[in-house]
């Protein structure tokens, strides 16, 4: 038997048709990055509970260990890494500052194509109609 | 060839224990570097207890104050009114949301053993809600964890993870507890705007205020209530609440099942 040379090109054409989605997004041009709108509440305060890029990447990890600490373990203060002091909540402390859902949190997650259902139960402008 | 296969096998072992080292090595790093971690504590005013109870004064109350105890409850935790004017009266009984309400004596107390009572006691309006029991067989119905007792005795949901299988319902012998068949949100008249409301399909319940404990105000009915009801540790001897139920004759809700209620009531 000697069919190396169709074996592969079978795996050759395998990877090509394997890979194409990835190619595709190669070429295919991009919808613009969504870009955030700071209130001058999050500007003045420069820093948000961790740095920008922790938060962008991992806000969604430390939600959820925020509701699981003060619902299940009754512990509503988070202390960050320079001893600032804030209360675990999502519309009290979080949307305070990000007073703006619909430039601010719903940019991004429309962007990514993802719907969190926080709001269903969370007030998702606390301002709004104070 | 024999040589430098083993020489390879030598090279691969040692590079895979360096690898699983790795980790290690950058989180000892890490710590060390850069001062304190974030981490998480209760509040400073934080009120803290083994057991909390309430004593209810019956004598101390009548329509209008329940009323207004009942309101302050629902007003804080935005308790839907899903009433029989927008909704019409059958649909109303089914999707009626209460954490704490008012009811007859026969309703409270079934299992009291006299046939005949006063007539005074029997016309008295009595306030009910959730027992917070020292057994509480809606936490032992849950497939989920999402009803649980806290180490200070708060029966509490988590709503994250109800699943909306409505077991804790069945399980509750006070019907202390309510199924959102419906979005509340459209019922809400005034909305709280820093406590959240609920979602379809998700059990809620009387949380004794775990929100206001923890910032050391007492729960809202105890507020609302002018002194007819006493919020306190049960387990502590020397709290307010133990003198009250030392001075007066109380009684529980079906107390003969073993659920250990933690509402107290003075008749």
């Amino acid at each position: 038997m000697n069919d190396k040379g169709k074996i592969i090109a079978g795996i050759v054409i395998f990877f090509v048709v394997a890979s194409f989605p990835f190619w595709l997004n190669m070429f295919l041009e991009k919808g613009p990055a969504p870009e955030l709108v700071l209130t001058p509440k999050a500007k003045a305060a420069e820093k948000c509970v961790r740095d920008t890029q922790f938060m962008t990447a991992n806000h969604m990890q430390l939600l959820d260990e925020w509701r699981d600490t003060v619902v299940r373990k009754a512990e509503r203060i988070y202390v960050n890494a320079e001893g600032k002091e804030f209360n675990m909540s999502l519309s009290n402390t979080c949307l305070d500052c990000h007073s703006n859902k619909a430039e601010f949190c719903d940019r991004c997650h429309d962007y990514a194509s993802i719907e969190p259902y926080c709001w269903d139960c969370h007030i998702d402008n606390p301002k709004e109609t104070k | 060839m024999e040589d430098s296969r083993r020489q390879f096998l030598k090279v691969a072992g040692t590079a895979a224990v360096g690898l699983s080292a790795a980790p290690a090595i950058s989180a000892v790093a890490a710590s060390g570097g850069h001062g304190a971690q974030p981490h998480v504590r209760k509040g400073a005013d934080a009120l803290t207890a083994k057991q909390w109870g309430l004593v209810i004064d019956t004598t101390k109350l009548d329509h209008e104050k329940i009323e207004r105890i009942v309101e302050a409850c629902h007003k804080t935790h935005n308790v839907p009114d899903i009433s029989a004017e927008k909704v019409g009266e059958k649909t109303a009984v089914r999707h009626e949301i209460k954490w704490i309400w008012e009811t007859h004596f026969h309703n409270a107390f079934t299992d009291q053993p006299s046939k005949y009572i006063s007539e005074e006691v029997e016309e008295r309006p009595f306030l009910v809600l959730c027992n917070h029991c020292e057994e509480p067989p809606c936490v032992q119905a849950c497939p989920t964890e999402a009803t649980f007792k806290r180490p200070d005795g708060i029966v509490i949901m988590d709503f994250h993870r109800c699943i909306g299988c409505r077991f804790c319902m069945a399980a509750c012998p006070y019907g202390s507890r309510s199924f959102n068949l419906r979005d509340p949100r459209p019922f809400i008249k005034e909305t709280n705007l820093a406590f959240p409301t609920r979602t379809k399909g998700v059990v809620e319940k009387c949380n004794f205020c775990a929100e206001r404990l923890a910032v050391g105000k007492p729960p809202a009915c105890v507020e609302a209530s002018e002194g007819a009801i006493i919020f306190g540790d049960l387990e502590d001897p020397h709290s307010e609440i133990r003198e009250v139920l030392r001075e007066h004759h109380t009684i529980r809700r079906k107390a003969s099942l073993g659920t250990g209620p933690a509402v107290y009531y003075i008749i």
